[in-house]
């Protein structure tokens, strides 16, 4: 027995670390990374399981439990943080709304990232025309003021959570268009590339084997900043009356709500953004920590 | 360098045609103007007569040159809900969001570069940290709920500042530290990054090694250099701005362009969202364009990209 672990540790003298020790090492010794990692998967832990979470049913109204304080601020255990100006359970409120802003941010990243990284591609891999026409796109759309855009939009089709995420996944593609065109425009130069171009690779096999997964880090880092980006929003918009329409569980829509109540009762408006500001914070940290990580000249 | 102007120049105003016929296509495509018009309770024909009037019964190309036409001459319409021209609607709230963006962008640059610069001259240290901190608590802040927490702590709490309003300086001083927060994170990375790129290469050497004092060094030599792309970064964040401070002056109910907007699209008044939209627009265009050109003239090597 004692043989063999000598050996194995001779071995590991010999070798060095694994790849995959190595990343290990990275990721474990990477504070921001490992707290956003730890935070998000939480809150995707909330919002998965949250009908068996939740302490009451988000939409109950009850009259006669109305505005009742939170249990650190003398009210009781049957609603750990009180109730809203309807009675409505806000532990259970806060639990569900983690399933709005993590939806929204997740599939509105989706669709932009689709539309931004076909557009950031192609224009970095073909150049000439293709390349004007898409520079020319995101000016045009960086010139649009997201804000007001998406709030007329919602506003004019309803402000359902489907119409939302539309809005949003079709308006914030510009970050991965520039990412992925400055990525593809990298890597289309290098030996690999023309390897595979000489071996008669076809186009759409030298984007998708040679290209993608040498640019999928940056990819990957931009998904996060647009995930916190449009979970902002959605908030935004809802708390401005013209997003997520009551009752649904949105935290912007609670802050927005418990505004009116905020010279009495602040931890209405207190709570629901601070888990908001946490879930962002843990979004931005991901991404940062993850491009550190993913970054080759960190590799050492 | 001229050409390079002209060029800037023909794109920008390509991107301005662009931007308003998307903006006029989406609302155009919201719905029936006229039916939003004459109200819920107007019948079949009262509808058919509105649309007549306002000649929204006409094909969406020709509207659109229409509406275009009198944009270029400045004539916007009519708001459907004040009755009054649009563009002197706009004009006259324009003072309150033009003072917000340039207090905000103001305070952020007064931030972020003192920050960017001390953190950059000590990387790892306390400085670093904090100025690290305080950019990463600033992008994920949802401005809304920070502007919220200003007003309970000094308007309610404190009873420093006015919560809301705009009736004097002091009711500017919180919309200006939200609004300049927001754009805050991005210019101390920008300074930080720029400065660390910068004290390390060899015409900062070469000073150091001539004895050169380090204030000089810090300010005349690497600042100086660093500082260029903040400078056209501060333009695109004052443009960007100008359109997110909708959320601010809703918060603070200042009466400016933002809080205008905000108004009209609750209240469906589309003629004037439309102008909104493309002036906010157009003040990102001319910002940009003017960072561009800025940055052509500070560094010869843009000018040829």
């Amino acid at each position: 027995m004692s043989d063999t672990s000598t050996t194995d540790s001779l071995l590991q003298e010999i070798t060095g670390p694994t790849p995959g020790q190595m990343l290990r090492k990275r990721v474990f010794g990477h504070q921001g990374l490992l707290f956003g990692g730890i935070v998000l998967a939480i809150l995707l832990f909330i919002a998965i399981f949250a009908p068996l979470l939740a302490p009451h049913d988000p939409y109950a109204q009850s009259l006669m439990t109305r505005m009742q304080p939170p249990v650190f601020l003398g009210g009781d255990w049957e609603h750990p943080l009180g109730t809203d100006h309807l009675g409505r359970d806000y532990l259970s409120r806060l639990i569900y709304g983690a399933r709005v802003s993590l939806m929204i941010g997740a599939v509105a990243a989706l669709i932009s990232g689709v539309i931004g990284t076909a557009m950031g591609v192609a224009a970095g891999y073909f150049g000439g025309r293709v390349d004007m026409v898409v520079t020319f796109l995101i000016n045009v759309r960086l010139a649009m003021p997201v804000v007001l855009v998406a709030l007329a939009v919602v506003a004019i089709l309803g402000g359902s959570l489907q119409v939302v995420i539309v809005v949003l996944g079709l308006l914030l593609w510009d970050r991965f268009a520039v990412v992925m065109r400055a990525s593809t425009l990298q890597v289309r130069g290098r030996e690999y590339v023309a390897a595979a171009r000489a071996i008669g690779a076809s186009t759409p096999r030298v984007i998708l084997s040679e290209i993608m997964p040498n640019i999928a880090n940056n990819l990957i880092v931009v998904v996060t900043l647009e995930m916190a980006h449009a979970i902002l929003l959605e908030a935004a918009l809802s708390f401005l009356g013209l997003g997520v329409q009551p009752p649904t569980p949105s935290w912007g829509l609670m802050v927005s709500e418990g505004k009116n109540m905020m010279l009495f009762e602040p931890w209405m408006v207190l709570i629901p953004g601070a888990v908001l500001f946490l879930l962002v914070l843990a979004i931005n940290l991901m991404g940062d920590g993850l491009r550190d990580v993913t970054a080759p000249e960190n590799r050492s | 360098m001229l050409t390079f102007i002209l060029k800037r120049l023909g794109l920008a105003v390509l991107v301005a045609f662009t931007v308003s016929f998307i903006s006029f296509t989406l609302l155009f495509l919201a719905g029936d103007p006229a039916a939003a018009l004459a109200g819920e309770t107007a019948s079949g024909e009262d509808i058919e007569a509105i649309s007549k009037l306002y000649g929204f019964d006409r094909p969406m190309l020709i509207q659109y040159g229409d509406w275009l036409f009198s944009a270029l001459r400045g004539d916007f319409g009519e708001s459907y809900y004040f009755r009054l021209p649009v563009a002197s609607l706009i004009f006259e709230r324009l003072g309150v969001t033009m003072t917000l963006g340039v207090c905000g962008i103001s305070f952020a640059l007064l931030t972020a570069v003192p920050l960017g610069v001390a953190a950059a001259i000590r990387p790892n240290s306390i400085i670093d940290r904090v100025a690290l901190f305080l950019s990463v608590a600033g992008q994920a802040m949802p401005s809304f709920w920070f502007g919220l927490i200003l007003i309970v702590l000094f308007a309610i709490k404190l009873g420093w500042l006015p919560p809301s309003g705009a009736s004097s300086p002091a009711h500017f001083i919180m919309p200006t530290i939200v609004l300049g927060y927001y754009a805050m994170p991005a210019i101390m990375r920008l300074t930080r990054a720029g400065m660390l790129d910068v004290l390390s290469s060899d015409y900062i050497r070469t000073a150091r090694a001539k004895g050169a004092p380090e204030g000089r060094i810090l300010f005349r030599h690497a600042l100086r250099n660093a500082i260029i792309p903040v400078v056209s970064l501060a333009a695109v964040q004052m443009g960007f701005m100008l359109g997110g401070s909708i959320v601010v002056e809703s918060i603070f109910a200042l009466h400016g362009a933002g809080y205008l907007a905000w108004e009209s699209i609750a209240r469906n008044d589309l003629p004037t969202v439309q102008a909104l939209i493309l002036v906010f627009s157009m003040f990102y265009i001319v910002f940009t364009f003017l960072a561009d050109v800025l940055n052509a003239w500070l560094d010869p090597r843009m000018r040829s990209s």
